[in-house]
């Protein structure tokens, strides 16, 4: 990654314009920050290897690298940008030593450092980073400096720059031999476990700690002193980082590392051993559901119903669990708050809640302690039903905005500026990109036209609406399924406003298919490979429309779009209650099913998504205009990083 | 004649109120009706198939015009109606063959045509060539049929024509037997509507392997039937069943299968498209077969098809004989179809302010069809009681049970 990030930075920064680039100018903090990470993975990883990382596909399409001045890999040329951007930044010198100082933290922000707290200790550190280069680079380019700019102080800074390198190597392949040598010792499971347990040593360790984590992590902590004494845990926390493959924070983040922010929405329920492990943590005691799909056995089923009470009488006493939470929390277990949107601004506003009444305990620092709160949030609001793909992207965001709060900030500054940050993010990429797409979509609508929609997806509500207040005439198909049935409030919506509906269920969507003219669907999320993942039942109704020759316009905000590929409705779903399925609700007359729920030979397969082929759908509406399915990649590379400043 | 004519009615009655379910229970229905009305028709001496067929025809037009969806009953008319015809066809042939032969082996003759039905017959060549002209040639008519071809015209539009030739065969005994035969071939019918679902079953085994997972929809016995025949010759499989909104039809077929040990998965019908890629198989009842090999199946079944199609899974439709329609249909979604009750899918306490009734007051309509129609490209394979068949050849198929004059009652 670095050597073709390099040439970028450095010889033409310009190129970045070109294409599919919206102008974000980071404030110098954040590229400081984008700076900073990088060491952490370099030290850990060879420069070479390290060309495999996903960051490399930050490339932008439009762009060719251009030829290299001089072997990629030399250090001068590296060097050359990190003095660029020492030349750049205010503080040039604490600042490059600063980068290179292993962070200590693996989720809390790398900015905490910069403003010179760790100057004093980072001069043995420094050494230990030749990758600063690349990271440099990367905010070289952020920041776009003029290439003369880049030339000159390069000039300058050269010679210390090689200092550093020469020590660095040294440092790196020690490390490397310590990580490898863990790598040899420990299998997959077991290094896991060490991470897991390191990073709960590391929530509990103070920032400026000399604390030793226990357990595993001694010996790591061990050799790791000889390597940089001053900041011994944080070292150490590096290397867990790199057995791990995992590079731990920087500004402009790379995939590997949103994936980490993100919690892991997809924990396989066929390891046993990790679903043991899981309940032992776990806030809400599920019972597992006995009579199980066998396909699906890697998702979690649990009995419905039998974790409400409990949790209901539990509302008064957990203390770790801040009531706001709790309540989302049980909001979604019980059903109440449901829909992608509403999903994800409900938890939105706990966490707001939540940080509004923080505060930093003792000896501890805010943006990692929160930051492991947040993430003792998640894993509760987990337990209470899956997060939706746009929930993982938002908390990402918290995520990501917490770790570069300004270590300068006061805590009520940084809770005000935290509070202020999702409120943006709710009003910005929810409620204000729905308004863009209403406004978008409404030119599709022309007098007469019949438009399906199916299920009740918040968006398509919003655009039949504003089109019905527009006086435009049309008509709507509404198609339910069982057994949610959340087509019928959307048409009890849609009549108390007056506008003429006709409503079916999913079966019967091949007959009433002939009069449509367009037909409008919601999503879950869009994945980077075109894949739609939406309520059940979207594919079949976007397969026979394709079949019919209708137009598929779906309407999706982009911050749920995904960089996760997915081929089937399969390897990751979320799985209802089965028993709403052998019951059908107002119909006392079905009832055949009764009394075989426990069957060994009978299951129920209540799915809650499904994946639509990219092939089906004519147009995506998104808040950046009407794209087709397979620029979702473009913006998902290109946008992610905007989504994440805001 | 008065009760026949009061059980023609309760029956239309029944049709009408759609009380009879399923084209099977239709089908055998409508034969033994039809039965009845043969055996109590007063024949006349002379042109007794024409009349036979008259009033056949009068009631199959009233049975077909109480419900014209239910495909089962026009086909049935048409098979009694072909049966009359054959019949007096093979009666006529054997009495002209009997003129040619001595008086005395005339009776035995026509003893062998009863009991075997039409293939054996004293006077094959003249049978062959007067019979419809669907019927493929063999290779015998064809060398020797060209001096008996002059007989074709006169015999092969039955009734009148042939009725002056037989005139000269006014025994009692032959105007007996017609009635008699026609019944005994009623009974054939009848015996093999009941019969297919043990004629189709049989082939499952064929057709379903070890660990296969197979899709269903609906609710039909013939699936039913076909599923645990396999499942009797030890074949272990799991079936996913489509719940079939609004009716359910599957729940009742899933339990069915969980009662004969069956692994089954009962899915949401929305589900359809997500699980389709790991199904090996689609298995359903048709309700009927249109002759160009579309399908008429329960709602779902198109959207089902589809992503068989997509997914490139086996699409197999299992149909008994009966349900094979020799009409090629126009415009099938709407025009086979019929529209069931909105209170299936909606509250009507809820809704029933806003409701169109047709006064064009209300904003919302409520679609709920009962059938779908799925195009002959998306089928793979049909099981009809006589074996697979491709979907082009089904109206070949339909040639062997209908005679071409019965096509429009």
């Amino acid at each position: 990654m670095e050597s073709r990030r390099n040439p970028r930075a450095v010889v033409d920064p310009k190129v970045r314009q070109v294409g599919f680039f919206t102008s974000s100018q980071p404030d110098s903090s954040s590229t400081q920050q984008q700076t900073e990470p990088i060491s952490a993975s370099a030290s850990a990883s060879s420069p070479p290897v390290s060309t495999i990382s996903p960051s490399g596909n930050s490339l932008s399409p439009v762009m060719i690298p251009p030829p290299r001045l001089n072997s990629s890999d030399t250090f001068p040329l590296r060097n050359a940008a990190a003095g660029a951007t020492s030349a750049v930044s205010p503080s040039s010198f604490s600042y490059s030593n600063r980068r290179d100082f292993p962070d200590g933290s693996t989720t809390a922000s790398p900015g905490r450092h910069s403003r010179g707290s760790f100057v004093k200790s980072s001069a043995p550190v420094a050494s230990s980073l030749p990758g600063i280069g690349m990271d440099s680079m990367a905010a070289a380019k952020s920041s776009s400096v003029p290439a003369s700019g880049l030339t000159t102080v390069s000039v300058v800074t050269m010679p210390p720059g090689l200092a550093e390198n020469a020590s660095g190597m040294e440092v790196q392949s020690d490390q490397k031999k310590n990580s490898k040598s863990l790598k040899e010792k420990t299998t997959k499971a077991e290094r896991r476990a060490i991470q897991e347990a390191q990073r709960a040593a590391k929530a509990a360790a103070k920032a400026d700690g000399g604390k030793v984590p226990p357990g595993t992590s001694a010996s790591l902590a061990s050799t790791s002193v000889k390597v940089a004494k001053p900041a011994k845990p944080s070292t150490q926390k590096n290397e867990v980082a790199v057995s791990a493959g995992v590079t731990e924070k920087k500004g402009g983040p790379s995939e590997k590392d949103r994936k980490k922010d993100a919690p892991h929405p997809r924990m396989q329920y066929d390891d046993e051993s990790r679903v043991v492990k899981a309940k032992r943590r776990a806030v809400v005691k599920q019972t597992e559901a006995k009579n199980r799909v066998e396909l699906f056995r890697h998702l979690p089923q649990y009995e419905h119903g039998t974790q409400l009470p409990d949790l209901e009488a539990k509302f008064f006493q957990l203390d770790p669990m801040h009531p706001a939470v709790y309540k989302v929390g049980l909001q979604y277990l019980s059903g109440d708050i449901s829909g992608g949107n509403a999903r994800c601004i409900a938890m939105l506003q706990a966490f707001q809640d939540v940080i509004k009444d923080y505060s930093t305990p003792p000896e501890k620092n805010l943006n990692r302690d929160m930051t492991s709160k947040i993430s003792s949030y998640v894993s509760f609001l987990i337990e209470c039903r899956p997060l939706s793909i746009s929930m993982g992207n938002a908390i990402r965001f918290v995520k990501n905005r917490i770790a570069k709060l300004p270590i300068t900030l006061s805590e009520s500054e940084a809770k005000a500026a935290l509070q202020s940050d999702i409120e943006r993010f709710i009003n910005d990429k929810i409620i204000g990109a729905d308004m863009v797409i209403v406004k978008h979509a409404v030119t599709k609508i022309r007098d007469g036209d019949v438009l399906l929609t199916y299920g009740s997806p918040t968006a398509v509500e919003m655009i039949l609406l504003h089109a019905h207040e527009l006086k435009k005439k049309f008509r709507v198909l509404v198609v339910d399924s069982r057994p949610k049935l959340e087509g019928q409030l959307l048409l009890r919506r849609l009549i108390k406003r007056g506008i003429s509906c006709t409503y079916t269920h999913i079966n019967a969507i091949s007959y009433i298919m002939h009069e449509v003219t367009k037909v409008f669907l919601g999503a879950s999320s869009v994945l980077s490979n075109g894949t739609v993942y939406s309520r059940v039942g979207t594919a079949c109704v976007a397969m026979v429309a394709s079949a019919f020759r209708v137009p598929v316009l779906l309407c999706c905000e982009a911050y749920k779009f995904h960089e996760r590929v997915q081929l089937d409705s399969i390897c990751s779903n979320e799985l209802g209650d089965p028993n709403a399925i052998s019951k059908v609700h107002g119909r006392e007359d079905i009832n055949y099913l009764d009394g075989l729920t426990n069957n060994a030979n009978l299951q129920f397969l209540n799915l809650m998504y499904d994946a639509t082929p990219s092939d089906y759908i004519s147009m995506i509406i998104t808040d950046y205009g009407m794209v087709p399915p397979t620029s979702v990649p473009v913006i998902v590379r290109e946008y992610q990083k905007e989504h994440l400043l805001v | 004649m008065p009760d026949v004519q009061s059980m023609v009615a309760e029956f239309v009655n029944k049709l009408r109120k759609r009380k009879i379910e399923g084209s099977q229970a239709t089908a055998k229905c409508t034969v033994e009706l039809l039965r009845s009305v043969i055996s109590h028709q007063r024949v006349p001496h002379a042109n007794q198939a024409a009349a036979l067929i008259d009033a056949v025809k009068a009631v199959g037009q009233q049975l077909v015009a109480a419900n014209p969806v239910e495909l089962a009953v026009g086909n049935v008319v048409r098979r009694v109606l072909h049966i009359i015809r054959e019949e007096d066809l093979s009666l006529t042939t054997a009495a002209m063959a009997g003129l040619d032969l001595l008086d005395a082996s005339d009776d035995d003759d026509i003893d062998n045509c009863k009991g075997i039905g039409y293939p054996a017959m004293s006077a094959a060549v003249v049978a062959a060539a007067a019979r419809s002209t669907l019927r493929p040639p063999s290779l015998q008519t064809l060398l020797e049929g060209t001096p008996e071809s002059a007989t074709v015209p006169y015999t092969s539009s039955s009734g009148a024509d042939s009725e002056s030739k037989s005139k000269s065969a006014d025994k009692s005994s032959l105007t007996r037997k017609l009635k008699h035969d026609v019944i005994e071939g009623v009974n054939q019918l009848i015996h093999e509507i009941s019969g297919c679902h043990e004629q189709i079953a049989e082939q499952a085994i064929e057709h379903i392997h070890q660990n296969e997972v197979i899709l269903t929809l609906g609710s039909s016995r013939t699936v039913l039937e076909f599923l645990c025949a396999a499942k009797e010759k030890k074949r272990s499989f799991r079936v996913f069943v489509a719940e079939g909104a609004p009716r359910y039809q599957g729940h009742l077929l899933a339990k069915e299968l969980v009662a004969r040990g069956l692994q089954t998965t009962v899915i949401t019908d929305s589900a359809v498209f997500a699980m389709i890629s790991r199904v090996n198989m689609v298995i359903i009842g048709a309700h009927a077969v249109m002759a160009n090999g579309g399908v008429i199946g329960p709602v779902g079944v198109n959207m089902a098809a589809l992503a068989a199609k997509k997914h490139a899974v086996p699409f197999v439709v299992l149909a008994g004989s009966h349900k094979l329609c020799p009409l090629y249909p126009h415009n099938p979604e709407v025009l086979l179809n019929e529209l069931r009750s909105p209170s299936e899918l909606l509250d009507f306490g809820e809704f029933s302010d806003c409701l169109d009734f047709g006064a064009g007051s209300g904003s919302l309509q409520v679609v709920n069809p009962t059938f779908d129609y799925v195009p002959p490209n998306l089928v793979s394979l049909f099981i009809t009681d006589t074996g697979g068949h491709n979907p082009s050849y089904m109206y070949r198929l339909i040639a062997d049970y209908y005679s071409a004059d019965d096509l429009v009652m």
